[in-house]
């Protein structure tokens, strides 16, 4: 290439002017913004340049997890021996439980069919390796490498080796988004092991989450347990969730401010469990049945109650 | 075009593929697992910056909004978010294109510090806006750091242009 190449400067022909395409752009994005965040309907357009985008992003995320993996092949005999130690016991320390688990759920199932219950719905899902943490500091988000092809779906929720880790909410032809329970304003609907009572905790943003709705005088203590309570349809009920480490009451407001941690390994995890969906729950009596219906109700609500607590 | 308007040295002309790659190399640079350090800087955007400022002809808000497009999937954040904010760079780089180049290189820099903030900040009250967290201060320190990478990047990103027009290898000088 010798000299000046450059062609002269075009005189009339311009295109557009800068501020009408930059209006015309800022429209564009705006639109696209409010139409993904209310009305979700561009996921089939995102999943298509996820298509392009995703074999580039797992690419450059090799270098992070070579270095992982020189660290755990370095890490030599005496750690992994230690380790295994560990593991043996832990497992035998569980052995009575496990071993007993079997005949347990069989007399349960034996048992609710006496009481003509529905029976409990078996766990089982599918074992995913995360492949990095999504970039946007503005929520707390983990892919994972099972997507469409996998059969994954919007809503499946994901779990670890101690409890509850998030709820898949975007899945792509390859890989899935798991949105993590600490992020801000991510709902579980959860019950307290020790009292039985049923609320709902609330990601907080900053790695700890807030049992909402609670009453100033509500019986909680420092070290309650949270487990899920399955009314939701989507979790099913009894995995951990949370542990209660703050409460905060104020006689000035009527809730009392409880703050809990995740008890899954929320920020720092290697592969995750996600779990198949729910049976569709049963659907709900119609709400217009008048005076003779709800007559019946409390004793169905009753029943219902007293499985629940069971079943924990 | 010089290196700067001051400069009596004439570069060659850039070559449209060197654009390309050095955009998707930031890109790429992105998608590294570096970005969750705080001060890592938003290479999309100062490498977006860069061209639009040296060469608004070719590189300008259609670019922004594409790269938007990719970015706002990648990081799995609200579709439009970084559009908006790289199109407003874009243009904004590419008005103040012909006073920018004018200034030495570290007053450049001085003189990009506000658009690569704005780029963030736009972003920060998008997602606050619609109810996103704050993700905290640290987020805020990579445009600086950026600022910071404003001579090197210029450097690198013109190094094919400084090539010689004739290549005589027994040239006297």
């Amino acid at each position: 290439m010798a000299g000046i190449d450059h062609a002269p400067p075009p005189f009339f022909k311009q295109g557009p002017a800068p501020l009408a395409l930059l209006t015309f752009y800022i429209a564009v994005s705006l639109a696209i913004f409010v139409v993904d965040l209310r009305f979700k309907s561009l996921e089939l357009f995102r999943q298509s340049i996820a298509l392009v985008v995703d074999p580039v992003q797992r690419v450059a995320q090799t270098p992070g997890s070579l270095v992982d993996y020189a660290g755990s092949y370095l890490q030599g005999m005496r750690g992994l021996q230690q380790e295994n130690n560990e593991l043996k016991h832990a497992q035998l320390t569980t052995a009575p439980n496990l071993q007993r688990l079997a005949q347990l759920e069989a007399e349960n199932e034996r048992l609710r069919k006496l009481l003509s219950v529905k029976e409990r719905e078996k766990a089982s899902g599918q074992v995913t390796q995360i492949l990095y943490t999504a970039r946007d500091p503005f929520s707390r988000k983990i892919i994972v490498d099972k997507g469409q092809q996998a059969g994954v779906v919007a809503g499946q929720p994901a779990i670890d080796e101690t409890g509850v880790v998030g709820q898949v909410t975007r899945v792509f032809p390859f890989s899935a988004e798991i949105t993590l329970i600490t992020d801000k304003d991510q709902v579980v609907p959860v019950q307290i092991v020790r009292s039985g009572q049923r609320s709902v905790v609330f990601g907080l943003g900053n790695g700890q989450l807030e049992l909402r709705y609670m009453p100033a005088n509500a019986d909680i203590q420092i070290g309650d347990t949270l487990v899920t309570s399955g009314l939701d349809g989507i979790y099913l009920p009894g995995f951990p969730v949370a542990k209660v480490v703050n409460i905060e009451r104020d006689s000035a407001y009527s809730f009392a401010r409880i703050f809990c941690v995740p008890i899954a390994g929320v920020e720092n995890f290697g592969e995750v469990m996600v779990l198949d969906p729910r049976q569709p729950l049963p659907p709900a009596p119609p709400e217009s049945t008048g005076r003779p219906g709800s007559s019946d109700k409390p004793g169905l609500g009753g029943k219902k109650k007293k499985t629940m607590g069971k079943g924990n | 075009m010089q290196p700067t308007f001051s400069s009596s040295r004439i570069l060659q002309p850039v070559q449209p593929w060197f654009i390309f790659f050095s955009l998707i190399g930031a890109v790429i640079l992105n998608f590294l697992p570096t970005a969750h350090w705080p001060g890592v800087p938003d290479w999309v955007a100062l490498v977006l910056c860069f061209w639009c400022i040296r060469e608004f002809r070719r590189i300008g808000m259609g670019w922004a909004f594409v790269l938007g497009l990719l970015m706002d999937v990648a990081d799995g954040a609200v579709l439009g978010q970084h559009c908006f904010a790289y199109v407003l760079l874009a243009y904004t780089a590419s008005a103040l294109s012909r006073r920018i180049l004018w200034f030495p290189l570290f007053q450049q820099a001085l003189q990009v510090l506000p658009l690569l903030v704005a780029t963030q900040v736009f972003q920060a009250l998008m997602r606050l806006a619609v109810g996103a967290d704050f993700p905290g201060w640290g987020y805020f320190i990579g445009p600086v750091v950026a600022t910071l990478l404003w001579i090197p990047a210029t450097f690198i990103l013109l190094l094919p242009q400084y090539r010689p027009v004739e290549q005589d290898p027994n040239r006297p000088i």
